[in-house]
């Protein structure tokens, strides 16, 4: 099996060009989840039976299919209901709708990790519910919240190449239609597999860094 | 005058377990009252139903002549809203026994903040009202510092000077030397005795040091089973128990 780091050399600036699509798709998918993820976890703190168990309901279902599948039913399904979106608002609400079920998770456990009694010192001290919330629950919840978003923040994109299959041009449908179109895989899907380790190592240190910062 | 705390029949479930069965109990203005008793008797959900932590079964709680459960409304009684319920608790602090400090804001946001979002008071008043409850309670030199920096005994300290800053009527503290090492009760002691020549001030301690309890209070109340068993004067009930129940509790306490 040869590599012909010519040929590499020559299609590497086009996966480059292509893995901006990838890192777009991830930033935006990860936003999508944390916006989704905090109605959810509001969701399943609510006063109402039913919204809890219906948003409960719905996240297990999410999570417990293929993100594949959703985008097939997001991209081939929806159009036969009148609902038509570009390849990447659909990947990117996929993705991002997939992952908000964990993030939600994420949200719920960060809030758990708070010990009662700094709720009861809030009322004892005469704090409104928001008002403790965002000064006091808040500030202790977040932090430990961070690197485990982070970590799903990577581990969404490294997940974005399922877009390719509705026809988002990301970095791995890049390198596919490079390689089809000469029978040649060995270069592209090489490069794309070292594009994605650099860019998760680089994301993983960052990591490291901020959790460093944390704990202090 | 009426009395600043009144608890009329008051009656508290935890599903099928009666936690308070129909407690009468009256607190008077600038009293120092002890509850004691054994664990499971009700002290500390006594304490915590004054603060609106618990809600209650039936009964009722009268904070300074007024409800806390309910309020007028023209002529009719409604139950109480969130402005009722926080002008009542205003009236009120709490101590706890785990201290419950803020663990993101030094020692003098700890007792600052609290004053300046809920009371409003602008900065400088609400800095030196905590400058001086912090010194009054002795940590000057630890305003700076992180309630994680600090020992039990100094966290308790801070956690009083907290409830303080609002100025409550009564002060309610519940087992607050309970967590702390034997060598650091003596300091947050020293705080409660010092606040216990505050005529004005009500205080509603649930303890179980009973040496402590008979020097500073006028009035213990022995709890068991969610009742009053026994009252009176420190002299009375620890000299001369009159249940049965007070007697074997203080021998259990003593040989402790
Ligand atoms: N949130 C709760 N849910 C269920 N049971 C509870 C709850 N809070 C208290 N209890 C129960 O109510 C009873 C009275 O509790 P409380 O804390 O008032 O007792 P206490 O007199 O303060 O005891 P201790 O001396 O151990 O602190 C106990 O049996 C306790 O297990
Ligand atoms: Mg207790």
């Amino acid at each position: 099996m040869p590599f012909d780091f010519e040929f590499a050399k020559s299609i590497l600036p086009h996966l480059l060009e292509a893995s901006v699509i990838t890192i777009a798709a991830t930033f935006v998918s990860f936003a999508i989840a944390l916006v989704i993820g905090l109605f959810l976890a509001l969701g399943l703190r609510s006063r109402f039976a039913l919204v809890r168990r219906g948003i409960w309901g719905a996240t297990q279902f999410i999570r417990s299919t293929p993100l594949l599948v959703q985008l097939y039913f997001l991209f081939f399904v929806l159009p036969e209901i009148g609902i038509t979106m570009p390849p990447f608002l659909t990947g990117v609400i996929g993705l991002g709708a997939h992952y908000s079920c964990y993030i939600a998770e994420v949200y719920r456990a960060g809030l758990e990790s708070v010990p009662k009694g700094q709720w009861e010192a809030a009322v004892a001290l005469n704090y409104g519910r928001s008002r403790a919330m965002t000064e006091i629950i808040l500030p202790q919840a977040i932090p430990p919240m961070i690197p485990v978003l982070a970590n799903y923040m990577i581990t969404m994109f490294k997940d974005t190449p399922v877009m390719a299959s509705i026809t988002v041009i990301e970095l791995m449908q890049t390198a596919n239609i490079i390689a089809s179109e000469r029978f040649l895989y060995v270069e592209p899907m090489t490069l794309v597999g070292l594009i994605f380790l650099a860019l998760s190592l680089v994301a993983s240190f960052g990591v490291r860094l901020i959790e460093g910062r944390l704990v202090r | 005058m009426s009395p600043i705390i009144t608890l009329r029949d008051v009656r508290k479930t935890f599903g099928p377990l009666v936690v308070l069965d129909g407690l009468n109990m009256e607190v008077q203005r600038g009293e120092k009252v002890a509850l004691i008793g054994p664990s499971g008797s009700g002290k500390s959900t006594v304490l915590r139903t004054i603060m609106t932590l618990e809600t209650i079964d039936g009964g009722e709680i009268e904070i300074d002549g007024e409800s806390l459960w309910h309020m007028k409304r023209g002529s009719r009684v409604v139950p109480a809203n969130e402005a009722h319920l926080r002008r009542m608790r205003s009236k009120v602090g709490m101590v706890f026994q785990q201290f419950n400090l803020f663990p993101h804001w030094t020692v003098l946001k700890n007792v600052m903040n609290p004053v300046r979002t809920v009371l409003g008071l602008p900065e400088p008043e609400a800095r030196a009202r905590a400058e001086e409850l912090i010194a009054l309670v002795g940590l000057q030199d630890k305003v700076n510092q992180y309630p994680g920096r600090l020992s039990g005994g100094q966290q308790q300290r801070v956690a009083i000077a907290r409830a303080l800053a609002f100025r409550p009527k009564v002060m309610l503290f519940d087992e607050v030397t309970s967590a702390l090492d034997p060598e650091l009760v003596g300091e947050v002691l020293n705080v409660l005795r010092m606040l216990a020549h505050e005529h004005d001030l009500t205080m509603i301690m649930v303890t179980h040091q009973m040496g402590f309890a008979r020097e500073i209070s006028d009035r213990i109340l022995f709890f068991e089973h969610g009742r009053i068993a026994e009252e009176g004067t420190p002299e009375k009930v620890f000299n001369c128990p009159t249940n049965d129940r007070t007697r074997a509790f203080l021998t259990a306490v003593r040989q402790a």
